[in-house]
């Protein structure tokens, strides 16, 4: 799942992070993160995953790390299941 | 400041009245200067150094440090105060409070920032801040300088084009990229004391249509100084969990200030109109004036609405539940206060205007509300409100309006 967002979010033109020098837990704030590219992100999450964000889901911290999404995505598809 | 005003400061006698009460007497000394730091364009010098002499530079900053521990709406209270009598005196104290909210809410994890604490409280320091740089304008989550920390030691030179008294302040707060080779918008904050570790040298001449007192000019800032001086939490938590909010309310309740006293001078001269008018009829500007109430009403419901919130989502922060004040429904609810407070303050003024006629339009008339209309014209430029806009309309993709009315 890690893997896969990684890859999704490394190829993205509008989030400007280096994700394959971010460690799993690494913050994403910390390392440049602005809310117009967690916005990039979520649509593109919501893309690939065919899922759509609740708004408790939409804070700071579910966007916080690669861990944190991965474990807010599968949180999302379970539920969906 | 002097020494004599210093050991003034420095009495705790002033403490133990009410801050309303003090600012009362802050209020007294900023209505007898306001026109003329105005015209000149000159720092409120006589109206902070009442400030300081009665201690409500600290009013914020926890007891434990020396302060008063004084919440969002007090806080908002004494700046709402002091613009109904000199906005360029209240926008001073806004930018103040708003950085001594990162000191609060982000400095007490580093016993530099605590010990700095206890000093502002002391010694009764003037913070400002420099965010805008040459190359960013407002885009505060960016930077192009960057700062170097080396063997605990940082260097930092920045081209800060807007430093609100940068040559009156105790201290400068400046953002910065974390190193050479950090993102843009991977920032750090540090706290840039008025000593021999610094140089500013002034770039650009603030001579503006309003808000002329904040002496807002452009400088060329050079410093060395204690790594341990830089903020230990990322400039993005600083910005997202307090600066952002504490800005936007605490200028909003600047610029609803100085609406609040253009309108109380239309109220008067309709009043005065009144009671000419024999007939028992209303005189014409009545009916602006209830217009003009309705607007400042909103701006007013506006403002306590998210001082409740964030009270709220700081109160939850404190017991370790960070999700209110990180959820992105209030960052855009945040971004709409500063866009409309900036608006309504305008529109209210204007109205006054209308109201007051000429009285209105001359200067220095009991019904003057140039100077009003002029400060209250930088509040949509203040970061801009197309740029604000633009960024909720980024946030709005991701949250949904809240409808509930709190019951
Ligand atoms: C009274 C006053 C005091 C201030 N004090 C300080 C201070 O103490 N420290 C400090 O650092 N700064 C200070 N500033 C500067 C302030 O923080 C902003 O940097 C400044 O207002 C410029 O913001 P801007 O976004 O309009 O400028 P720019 O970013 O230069 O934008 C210029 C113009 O471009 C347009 N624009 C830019 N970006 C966008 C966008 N994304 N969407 C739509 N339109 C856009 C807008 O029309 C805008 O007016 C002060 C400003 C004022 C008015």
């Amino acid at each position: 799942m890690i893997d896969r967002i990684r890859t999704l979010l490394s190829g993205h033109p509008m989030i400007p992070l280096d994700f394959s020098a971010l460690s799993d837990d690494a913050n994403l704030y910390d390392a440049g993160l602005t809310s117009f590219a967690s916005v990039q992100m979520m649509l593109a999450l919501e893309e690939e995953f065919d899922v759509e964000f609740p708004e408790a889901m939409l804070t700071r911290r579910t966007f916080a790390s690669l861990a944190n999404i991965a474990e807010a995505v599968s949180q999302i598809t379970r539920k969906a299941a | 400041m002097n020494v004599v005003s210093k050991i003034e400061a420095a009495a705790p006698a002033a403490a133990v009245e009410a801050p309303a009460e003090r600012m009362r007497r802050v209020v007294a000394v900023a209505v007898e200067h306001g026109d003329a730091v105005d015209r000149e364009g000159r720092f409120p010098a006589e109206t902070v150094e009442a400030l300081k002499r009665e201690r409500l530079l600290s009013v914020a900053i926890p007891a434990e440090y020396g302060g008063e521990g004084l919440g969002t709406a007090a806080v908002a209270d004494l700046i709402a105060q002091l613009a109904q009598a000199c906005g360029s005196s209240a926008m001073i104290y806004a930018m103040h409070q708003i950085k001594t909210s990162s000191f609060v809410m982000h400095g007490t994890g580093s016993e530099w920032h605590r010990a700095y604490m206890r000093r502002i409280a002391a010694e009764q320091l003037l913070m400002a801040s420099a965010t805008t740089e040459a190359g960013i304008g407002g885009n505060l989550r960016n930077s192009i300088c960057a700062i170097e920390v080396e063997d605990g030691r940082f260097r930092l030179t920045k081209e800060a084009i807007v430093i609100s008294y940068g040559n009156y302040a105790d201290a400068i707060l400046a953002t910065a990229r974390r190193a050479p080779d950090a993102a843009s918008s991977d920032q750090i904050m540090v706290v840039i004391p008025n000593d021999a570790n610094r140089t500013i040298d002034r770039t650009v001449v603030w001579d503006t249509l309003g808000m002329r007192g904040t002496c807002s000019d452009g400088f060329h800032l050079e410093a060395v100084g204690n790594a341990a001086q830089i903020f230990p939490k990322p400039f993005s938590e600083i910005a997202a969990q307090s600066m952002l909010a504490s800005s936007h309310i605490y200028w909003a309740a600047t610029w609803f200030g100085i609406a609040a006293d253009a309108f109380n001078r239309a109220q008067a001269f309709v009043k005065a109109a009144a009671r000419k008018q024999t007939d028992g009829t209303l005189p014409p500007g009545a009916l602006r004036l209830a217009e003009a109430a309705a607007k400042l009403q909103e701006m007013k419901g506006h403002l306590m609405a998210a001082i409740h919130r964030f009270d709220a989502a700081q109160v939850d922060a404190a017991r370790g539940d960070d999700a209110a004040l990180s959820s992105i429904g209030f960052a855009a609810e945040i971004n709409a206060l500063k866009v409309a407070a900036s608006e309504k303050a305008g529109e209210v003024v204007r109205i006054a205007l209308l109201v007051n006629g000429i009285l209105g339009y001359k200067n220095g008339t009991p019904f003057s509300v140039g100077r009003h209309l002029r400060d209250t014209a930088s509040a949509p430029v203040m970061i801009s409100n197309d740029r604000i806009l633009s960024n909720t309309a980024t946030l709005l993709l991701m949250s949904r309006f809240d409808t509930s009315l709190g019951g």
